[in-house]
């Protein structure tokens, strides 16, 4: 007997959780996710040259080996071509990948059982992991390409009340149907079951993510990137394939910690987000405070003067400079800042941008030096020695209504203190509400100066105008 | 009477055997169910202390791992019979969407990754 394989499931399962392990640190990070991938490789290439009996190729070699080849090139494509701005977008198409692998891996195994006629004297539990990798592969496919959807912003909101209750119903339908489909398994028609529950899986998949609002996006990616873990480790159990097995699980876990994680990061319980709360109440959170003050706008000659005569400038980022692209500009701002003897430093929120980390990335790309970014708890005792805070972008993270308005969907959310600052000025394109649909009583502050326009363009203007000052 | 008394009987018979067969499941099953449980902490234990600025990347780099489900494919498509075009066909599509989790996860996340490497050194020549 030749144990090759079980080796190479062996070599890819200590790579993925020590993988997942480097990842977690900064200095590491990128070297984990080679050896995640050199593990990766090293299981696919077993899977397609091992067997029991050693050295094999595995039947079908050429219709495997035509799609790996179709795709490694595409997906390399794909993944270097897209913008760092819509990277959340573009993981929640690969994650919905993963599902909808998983849930033709059910199809066919149903189908091979049911063409078979096996299935009629199988004892429930091992078909389990078949209906399990279904149902849970189908929502998540169907819930990533939803999120994906929205992210870039191809769909809308949508809720309707009752919809937990809709839910909740059709949950029970998709048990129910299963349960059916076992009862009826092996009889002429049994099969409607099946396709049953997948239906109502993917409707749900729908339902599921639908009332979501764009802000928690981050969030619902995360948690169906752990269901796409259990449907991976499902397939695992179907076939005792110990790399499919301990990868889906690792995922699944993983996945399901950081969903919890990142909601503590944006100081809102999973049951909220889950049920699509912030939709619901910014409605009235956003008429309440809609009223009373006036903004002041200010031209960039202003600003230009306020920030070249600073001793101190912090840039508060949000995703109005992702969406602008205007990170590289920024960074020449903060250089040209620097080399007038200003102190320059970027406060970053957790949840600035569209995920945890998202605008580390972005200007990080355009070489913004790693010790500018300071995280929130470091850089909020710092704003009372601050001149001048310059908001590019950014609206909730700002927002102290998380602080004082306990009707606000963002009430209790940590936010930048900025309002300590001696200058607030704040880039924005308009008056519009922030992500979270609310609106920002820090424009109406007699210190706060508005600097219409979009991101890249105003930045621009700043520039040219300190140069010329 | 005796006919309701053993149908009973019967289904009580029924009920033992299906314990016996969850037992029986979870008998030949241990070593995984074993390794699910030790993988269920591992998982927990790498998360829970990692910055918040890494979350985004982990995400990425998880998505990338359950990508594993493409092994599943691949067995799948690969003992599908030669004339069944509808599996064939069903486990190719498997294969690509897979190999596009795994190849799309791994590359997007090396993307993301290769900014962290930029430290001080390069951001700050002006």
């Amino acid at each position: 007997m030749n144990h090759l394989l079980e080796i190479a499931y062996l070599i890819g399962s200590v790579s993925f959780v020590l993988g997942l392990k480097m990842m977690g640190q900064p200095d590491s990070a990128r070297k984990g996710n080679g050896v995640a991938a050199f593990g990766m490789a090293v299981a696919v290439l077993g899977t397609l040259f091992l067997g029991s009996e050693g050295f094999r190729v595995i039947p079908h070699i050429e219709w495997i080996a035509g799609a790996i080849a179709l795709d490694v090139g595409a997906g390399t494509v794909m993944a270097k071509r897209v913008q760092m701005t819509a990277m959340p977008e573009m993981v929640s198409l690969f994650n919905g990948m993963g599902g909808l692998c998983a849930a033709l891996i059910s199809m066919i195994e149903w189908r091979a059982l049911a063409v078979s006629g096996e299935v009629a004297n199988m004892p429930v539990l091992h078909y389990l992991p078949v209906m399990a990798g279904l149902i849970i592969g189908t929502v998540s496919f169907v819930g990533s390409m939803v999120a994906w959807g929205k992210l870039n912003g191809r769909l809308g909101d949508f809720h309707f009340k009752g919809q937990q209750f809709i839910n909740l119903v059709l949950v029970s339908a998709i048990l129910a149907a299963s349960w059916l489909n076992h009862v009826h398994a092996g009889e002429e028609g049994g099969v409607v079951w099946f396709y049953a529950t997948l239906v109502l899986s993917g409707i749900y998949g729908l339902f599921f993510v639908f009332p979501i609002g764009g802000a928690d996006m981050p969030v619902v990616i995360s948690l169906l990137n752990s269901f796409t873990g259990v449907a991976a480790a499902c397939g695992g159990f179907l076939y005792h394939n110990n790399v499919m097995l301990m990868g889906g699980v690792l995922v699944g876990s993983a996945g399901t910690i950081l969903t919890v994680v990142m909601c503590q990061a944006m100081n809102r319980s999973l049951v909220n987000v889950l049920i699509g709360m912030a939709g619901q109440s910014s409605g009235s959170g956003g008429a309440k405070s809609a009223s009373g003050g006036s903004v002041r706008e200010v031209q960039a000659t202003d600003v230009a003067i306020m920030m070249k005569y600073a001793s101190k400038v912090v840039i508060v980022p949000g995703y109005g400079l992702a969406v602008a692209q205007a990170q590289h500009i920024c960074h020449e701002l903060e250089s040209l800042l620097e080399s007038e003897g200003v102190d320059v430093k970027y406060a970053i929120h957790p949840v600035a941008g569209r995920m945890p980390g998202h605008m580390n990335v972005l200007l990080a790309e355009s070489n913004v030096s790693y010790d500018k970014l300071v995280e929130m708890e470091h850089i909020n005792p710092e704003f009372s020695t601050t001149d001048t805070v310059l908001i590019v972008g950014a609206n909730d993270v700002v927002n102290p209504a998380a602080k004082t308005d306990p009707s606000s969907p963002i009430y209790g959310m940590p936010i930048l203190d900025v309002d300590q600052s001696k200058q607030i000025v704040v880039l924005k394109r308009s008056m519009k509400a922030g992500y979270a649909g609310i609106d920002n009583e820090l424009f109406f502050n007699p210190k706060c100066g508005m600097l219409f326009g979009d991101a890249k363009e105003s930045l621009q203007k700043l520039v040219n105008e300190i140069k010329s000052l | 009477m005796q006919g309701t008394r053993e149908s009973a009987s019967e289904k009580r018979l029924e009920k033992r055997l299906d314990m016996t067969e969850i037992l029986n499941f979870i008998g030949e099953n241990i070593t995984f169910i074993y390794l699910m449980v030790l993988m269920i902490f591992v998982g927990i234990e790498l998360i829970s202390h990692v910055p918040s600025v890494l979350h985004t990347p982990l995400m990425s780099g998880a998505n990338a791992i359950h990508g594993v489900v493409l092994i599943g494919a691949i067995i799948v498509l690969g003992k599908a019979a030669d004339d069944d075009y509808l599996s064939l066909g069903l486990g190719f599509a498997g294969v690509i969407v897979g190999t596009l989790n795994v190849m799309g996860g791994f590359v997007v996340t090396d993307r993301m990754l290769e900014m962290f490497k930029k430290k001080p050194g390069k951001g700050g020549a002006k």
